[in-house]
């Protein structure tokens, strides 16, 4: 209403022109808007108030309103501004994409991986900027390029750092039915895996084109998910791949902790399906038996609230943690101090990620022959070194990976790399300082100059270094740590 | 406008210029003070001072339950804080006590509300130190936004439009939005007696035109403030407590 009367075309509120009423939600009215100082397109969200002051109207929009403002970045719409008391409302960009509600099931198995990752990355990005989005669904998800999707609505969303004001305000719980997660219906909060568990459930919706837990509407249809665990997608498309099934179901785990533990590592898995660890859920072909399902209602039919903890901590001690490998004779030196640094890493970090790459450096001209003198294929030939090497290392099977790239350039491999797999620590070995090295520059130098994360350079201490190589007695020893962040 | 929040700094210079500092480099605009310049600290009259030469230019300056008590006969306090407002009734000058016996309770601008303590009855010295407390003063007031000090703990409650009403632990450095549709209290900690076990000073700033707030931990020379109180003579126990915040 703009004194008294209905909002209309060429109505100017703040500086914002109305230039077209957009389909209006559920919850609020939506205007594209020109304002004369900004060139992106926007749009204006106003809550529909005059609807009895629905509760969650209002105190969604007010939680919107305070998230939005704090999130950045390429995953979320670019939040302009907020109206005060007398009239609410929020402009941000306008995205003209289509939502992942358009989307036809059943999608082939890498298409739904592609899509699936570009969300994972998503919620990897305002998970760091500590929110939980908690109402994850495909009409939520907007494809903004080839890249990137946006999440949109952020109305139940819940800021880290910040009052839940929808936490405090309602005592049931909030979200869609299909798409809560168990521990959302007992009002928890504060976990990202909640996302993990609504973006499990999109991947079967894409695989399947079924809910795996239906829509239920009331709460207490809601609580069923806390014992009844969902038919497998191969039940209703005999055609899911055993990696996707392997991917979906873990991320459908009841228990956040048999989840995924990050976005990011969910990503990972999408991006390398062959290296998904097959468990008996690759497998399953059919819902867990009547006793199983039992034992488990007896334990989770009045299951409590759960308390608000801090959860803020998993992202940090969950990470990606990737090892440059170097296979070279000339790198046998170095292999025990990387053995010994790795290993420090891997003690404090049990949940982390771990991936071992290896580079195996091509002719920038003259294309490289498929095999060896001995007609041995050289990738597979150091994916089998690359094993080797890493099994002392005391990672579970399921954590680690191993890569070998083919590249004229390195140091850009191992940084590209570390850039579309959110890799959070590179860990790597560098060989002595001869002037020749030093005129030609280091891979490790380089790659400790432009990585988008922490770098740890590994080198050989100097007493075990040959005593006829001078540089070696000036050169640094031990484990240098350099954080590009 | 960036407004610094600054309360209970009891005669603790390291901490007020610690926190004057920090507030310098971040551009502040205004300064509001809660009350509570003087007790427990060893500089009472640097920090009056410095308290009156801002309001000359224009700050906000509460009263505060330490400061009334400072130019009064009567105290109804606990022996330790006694002890320290007898010592700092020698040491305050005519002006200071002047200026002190002057101050208001409250003070409005626009939305804000600013007062020393609960603002249900100012003159009371009640704490808001939970939700109960906390809910009977977002009752009691008109202000879109309250600020207080007095319990040394510092603390952001809320009241939604439907009346809940919640409380929040703010977190350093985190800026918080006090949306339009709800009523705020936020309880500003303690500059130079921090109890909320950490010993950094605590202030806040807050920007009015998107209605920011940002509560600020800062940390300061606290062998030197509690070198002071040991020289001066006062109770053992006030320079003790600033190493442990509480």
């Amino acid at each position: 209403m703009l004194n008294g009367r209905p909002l209309q075309v060429g109505d100017v509120i703040d500086g914002f022109r109305l230039d077209e009423q957009l389909d209006s939600g559920g919850m609020a009215d939506f205007w594209r808007v020109s304002h004369a100082g900004v060139r992106l397109p926007l749009i204006m969200k106003i809550p529909l108030l005059r609807q009895g002051e629905d509760p969650l109207t209002i105190v969604g929009f007010e939680q919107e309103q305070m998230i939005l403002a704090r999130l950045t970045g390429p995953h979320v719409p670019r939040f302009v501004a907020a109206g005060d008391f007398e009239r609410p409302y929020i402009v941000m960009e306008h995205l003209a994409g289509q939502s992942l509600a358009t989307l036809v099931a059943p999608l082939p198995a890498d298409e739904i991986a592609r899509i699936g990752a570009k969300v994972a990355d998503a919620l990897r990005d305002i998970h760091q900027q500590h929110v939980i989005h908690l109402d994850l669904k495909p009409s939520n998800i907007i494809q903004r390029d080839n890249e990137n999707v946006v999440l949109i609505d952020f109305g139940l969303s819940r800021h880290l750092q910040l009052p839940d004001l929808i936490g405090e305000e309602f005592d049931s719980p909030v979200g869609t039915g299909a798409f809560v997660a168990p521990e959302q219906v007992r009002r928890s909060r504060d976990d990202p895996r909640s996302d993990i568990f609504a973006l499990g459930v999109i991947l079967y919706l894409l695989a399947t084109g079924e809910y795996p837990f239906g829509q239920p509407e009331r709460e207490s249809e809601w609580r069923r998910r806390l014992w009844r665990d969902p038919l497998p997608p191969c039940w209703w498309n005999p055609d899911v791949a055993p990696w996707l099934q392997e991917i979906i179901l873990r991320c459908l785990e009841i228990k956040p902790n048999a989840r995924y533990e990050t976005a990011a590592q969910l990503r990972f898995a999408l991006q390398h399906p062959d290296d998904v660890l097959l468990t008996e859920r690759a497998e399953r072909r059919s819902r867990d038996g009547a006793a199983t399902v039992f034992m488990r209602w007896l334990a989770n039919r009045n299951a409590p609230r759960i308390r608000a903890r801090d959860a803020v901590g998993l992202l940090d001690r969950s990470p990606i943690i990737m090892a440059a490998i170097d296979l070279s004779p000339e790198a046998e030196g170095l292999r025990e101090a990387l053995v010994v640094a790795l290993r420090r890493v891997l003690a404090t970090e049990p949940t982390a990620r771990f991936a071992c790459v290896n580079v195996l450096k091509t002719s920038r001209i003259a294309l490289d022959p498929m095999q060896d003198a001995q007609g041995r294929n050289p990738h597979l030939q150091r994916l089998v070194e690359l094993k080797h090497w890493s099994r002392v290392l005391p990672v579970a099977e399921d954590r680690i990976t191993y890569h070998v790239f083919e590249s004229p350039d390195p140091a850009a491999a191992i940084i590209e790399y570390a850039r579309n797999n959110n890799v959070d620590h590179i860990i790597m070995g560098a060989r002595g300082s001869s002037p020749l090295r030093r005129y030609l520059g280091s891979i490790s130098s380089e790659v400790v100059a432009r990585a988008p994360c922490t770098v740890t350079v590994v080198r050989q201490p100097v007493a075990a270094l040959d005593s006829s190589d001078e540089q070696a007695a000036t050169s640094l020893s031990g484990t240098e740590q350099s954080d590009m962040g | 406008m960036r407004i610094a929040l600054i309360s209970d700094i009891h005669a603790n210079r390291e901490a007020f210029e610690a926190c004057l500092d920090h507030a310098r480099r971040n551009a502040v605009d205004e300064y509001v003070f809660l009350g509570d310049y003087v007790g427990y600290g060893a500089d009472p009259g640097w920090v009056v001072d410095s308290v009156m030469a801002h309001v000359e230019r224009g700050a906000i300056a509460i009263l505060g339950n330490h400061d009334a008590a400072a130019v009064s006969q009567v105290a109804d306090m606990n022996e330790d804080a006694a002890t320290a407002i007898e010592w700092t009734k020698t040491k305050l000058t005519r002006t200071q006590s002047d200026f002190l016996s002057r101050l208001p309770l409250t003070a409005q601008r626009g939305g804000y509300l600013y007062v020393h303590a609960n603002p249900v009855a100012p003159a009371d010295w009640g704490y808001v130190a939970d939700l109960y407390s906390a809910s009977r003063s977002l009752v009691a007031t008109q202000a879109h936004a309250t600020f207080c000090g007095h319990t040394h703990v510092p603390g952001l409650f809320h009241m939604s439009i439907t009346g809940k009403f919640a409380g929040f632990d703010p977190i350093d450095r985190v800026e918080i939005p006090l949306t339009p549709r709800r009523r705020w209290l936020a309880v500003i900690g303690s500059v130079g007696q921090p109890r909320d076990h950490n010993p950094a000073a605590c202030y806040a700033l807050l920007d009015d035109s998107h209605d920011v707030l940002t509560y600020i931990r800062v940390p300061y020379d606290i062998d030197t403030a509690a070198k002071k109180i040991r020289d001066a003579g006062l109770p053992i126990g006030l320079s003790y407590r600033l190493y442990q915040g509480y």
